[in-house]
């Protein structure tokens, strides 16, 4: 579906001073597609978007749109808008006029423009009555949708999000998630988001980019993100997780603390991929790890105690410390609780298919 | 809880308000009785009589109130366009160097008026500083600079220079620096994102600048006697002769109530033009 690259980056470098904020990215976009990009605070992602939207110029490296080189080109004449972290709606403006804003700015007839704002007001689910409202007067998320409608008035090619749900509450930022998927899919845009949160990501994105210290850890789909994360910061950045260190010896059998691993589960082709790497991490998403029932075996296999029992909601979490030092974590939906009690030795394991194997750096 | 509130504020406001009331309340209430006295006076228990008001206009008086407010106004709009730029740098580029700029600037006031005047008339009077290297050095002459009236509105924009460009530099520091990115973003030029989101949102400091500098201007007096010569008489000159050489007390009264009032109209008329907190974002 999403072949051609809208936007492409090469070689991007950026320098404050001594500090890299950015160290050589390269990130290829593509049109209509939903990407986004996730990283804790610092990570440079916030840089990487002013770069591509134009409020700042890359140290070294080029971006291209389509075949235009664009990154010397200042932000007003980049095709291509932003919808801010902290909305940035014109506080003197009626809720109207903000969303006419880029149209006044192109010389469209007030006639057009207004026509125009109904139609984007209508788009974003909020009612005709808003044109002559103040922002003032309106609430977080129908500001939200306000900065929405203004950027889609500026009809960009691409529509960066620098966070802009961060400050809402969960439920609407829960619904506003889901809005922004639909008006991605409705209007056929080429969406570019960022955000600190992977389960935001998730809920959104064709793809997602993970970014940490000013360069990509992976960029993929999300489903390839969250069962087969490259790195142990990527796996650790998605919820829960368990990941267990492990030595190869030159046979390609591994050795994990704590962990009986069943030796017909290790094929060869298996033992060669780990042998290349004599040292990583098995790592296993708590949902995939079963409290053994009796005589039953798995290809891994650990023993411990049941340590604590928590409450999500639709699942339920417990930990299990094990002999050694390592601490399981494992989720069960509500009915297939768990009815063993705190401190009661268990024995749990896991299937090799859910076992991700990530090398060391 | 809240009605004890209110008890402590006009307890606590009290203070003010009869300090208010005294030292200038009641003066202005003396100087309208005085304004309604026949000619000449020196007691408010006589018959009023409003012979003052119409020598302002048979007189002449009106005349120095146009010359006033005339230069106040073309002051005012100089010294908006002279301080926009330095304000903006102060608020929004020069960084460390905006304290050096605002202690530079407020030093000024330190130094009397008076005095900061005499020494443009020494620089700039014939056989002057100026005048005195020109001729030394390169035999030309400085000659009628002094003693008209664009230099009275260059004395007015030097004096009241601090007036505007500290209220205008809080105004600008007032416009959120990410509106001013969105519009860019946006497609907006530089001059549009002046025009569509600096004016606009700076309007609070422009107003509280502009009314400063034309109420003072207005008012103002050294700069017409001092660089002006008395080649034109402003207003406050008529109302400062009426009292003191003119003797005559009723007619410096009506005069002052004069300006007293056309100010007071057009300030109130500026301020309730712009509502400051809609303006703000805050209520309506």
């Amino acid at each position: 579906m999403h072949t051609t690259p809208i936007l492409y980056l090469k070689n991007i470098v950026k320098r404050f001073d001594d500090f890299t904020a950015l160290d050589n990215i390269n990130l290829e976009i593509f049109e209509g597609e939903f990407l986004t990009i996730v990283g804790p605070s610092g990570s440079g992602k916030t840089t990487l978007i002013r770069l591509m939207v134009g409020m700042d110029e890359p140290t070294e490296g080029t971006i291209w749109l389509r075949n235009e080189r664009i990154d010397q080109t200042p932000a007003n004449k980049r095709p291509m808008c932003m919808v801010f972290q902290s909305l940035a709606l014109f506080p003197h403006r009626s809720v109207g006029q903000n969303i006419e804003f880029p149209l006044k700015i192109k010389g469209v007839s007030p006639k057009v423009r207004s026509k125009r704002a109904l139609e984007l007001l209508e788009l974003l689910h909020l009612p005709k009555s808003f044109y002559n409202k103040r922002i003032s007067q309106c609430s977080g998320g129908e500001q939200q949708r306000i900065a929405l409608a203004r950027a889609l008035a500026f009809d960009p090619e691409i529509i960066f999000f620098d966070e802009p749900l961060s400050a809402l509450d969960y439920r609407l930022r829960k619904t506003l998630e889901k809005e922004l998927k639909d008006l991605h899919e409705r209007t056929g845009k080429t969406f570019v988001y960022i955000t600190h949160s992977l389960e935001e990501a998730m809920v959104m994105s064709d793809r997602i980019a993970i970014m940490n210290s000013g360069k990509f850890e992976q960029i993929d789909v999300a489903e390839v993100i969250y069962s087969k994360p490259v790195s142990r910061f990527v796996a650790s950045f998605m919820g829960e997780v368990n990941m267990f260190d492990f030595k190869c010896d030159s046979k390609g059998d591994i050795k994990i603390d704590d962990v009986e691993i069943r030796s017909s589960v290790l094929t060869k082709d298996t033992k060669k991929i780990y042998s290349k790497k004599a040292k990583g991490a098995l790592m296993v998403r708590p949902e995939f790890v079963r409290f053994n029932k009796a005589k039953e075996t798995n290809d891994f296999q650990i023993r411990g105690y049941l340590r604590a029992e928590y409450e999500l909601g639709s699942r339920i979490q417990y930990e299990v410390d094990t002999l050694g030092d390592s601490r399981v974590i494992i989720e069960k939906l509500r009915e297939d609780r768990f009815k063993g009690k705190l401190g009661a030795t268990v024995v749990i394991g896991w299937d090799i298919k859910h076992t991700h194997f990530i090398p060391n750096d | 809880m809240e009605r004890l509130d209110k008890k402590l504020g006009t307890i606590t406001s009290l203070p003010m308000i009869l300090l208010l009331a005294v030292g200038f309340l009641a003066p202005l209430v003396v100087v309208a009785v005085f304004s309604i006295m026949p000619p000449k006076v020196f007691s408010i228990m006589n018959v009023p009589d409003f012979s003052a008001y119409a020598d302002f206009f048979q007189q002449g008086y009106y005349k120095s109130l146009l010359w006033s407010v005339a230069m106040a106004f073309i002051s005012t709009f100089i010294l908006f366009l002279i301080c926009w730029p330095l304000a903006f740098g102060m608020a929004k580029v020069f960084g460390k160097f905006t304290l050096v700029l605002t202690i530079a600037v407020a030093m000024t006031l330190i130094v009397s008026e008076n005095i900061r005047l005499f020494g443009w008339v020494l620089t700039l009077m014939k056989g002057g500083l100026i005048d005195g290297y020109l001729r030394t050095w390169l035999g030309l002459r400085l000659e009628g600079v002094l003693y008209n009236g664009t230099i009275i509105v260059f004395g007015l924009i030097y004096v009241y220079f601090p007036f505007m460009l500290f209220p205008l530099a809080q105004g600008i520091a007032m416009i959120p620096e990410d509106a001013r990115q969105a519009a860019e973003d946006l497609g907006a030029s530089p001059f549009r994102i002046l025009w569509e989101i600096d004016l606009p949102l700076a309007s609070p400091g422009i107003v509280v600048g502009s009314l400063l500098s034309f109420v003072l201007a207005a008012g103002a007096l050294a700069e017409s006697k001092l660089l002006g010569g008395q080649a034109i008489i402003v207003f406050t000159d008529e109302v400062e002769t009426a009292f003191t050489y003119g003797q005559n007390w009723p007619l410096g009264s009506a005069l002052a109530m004069i300006l007293i009032l056309i100010i007071g109209i057009l300030a109130f008329f500026t301020i309730s033009k712009i509502d400051l907190d809609s303006m703000m974002g805050r209520r309506r």
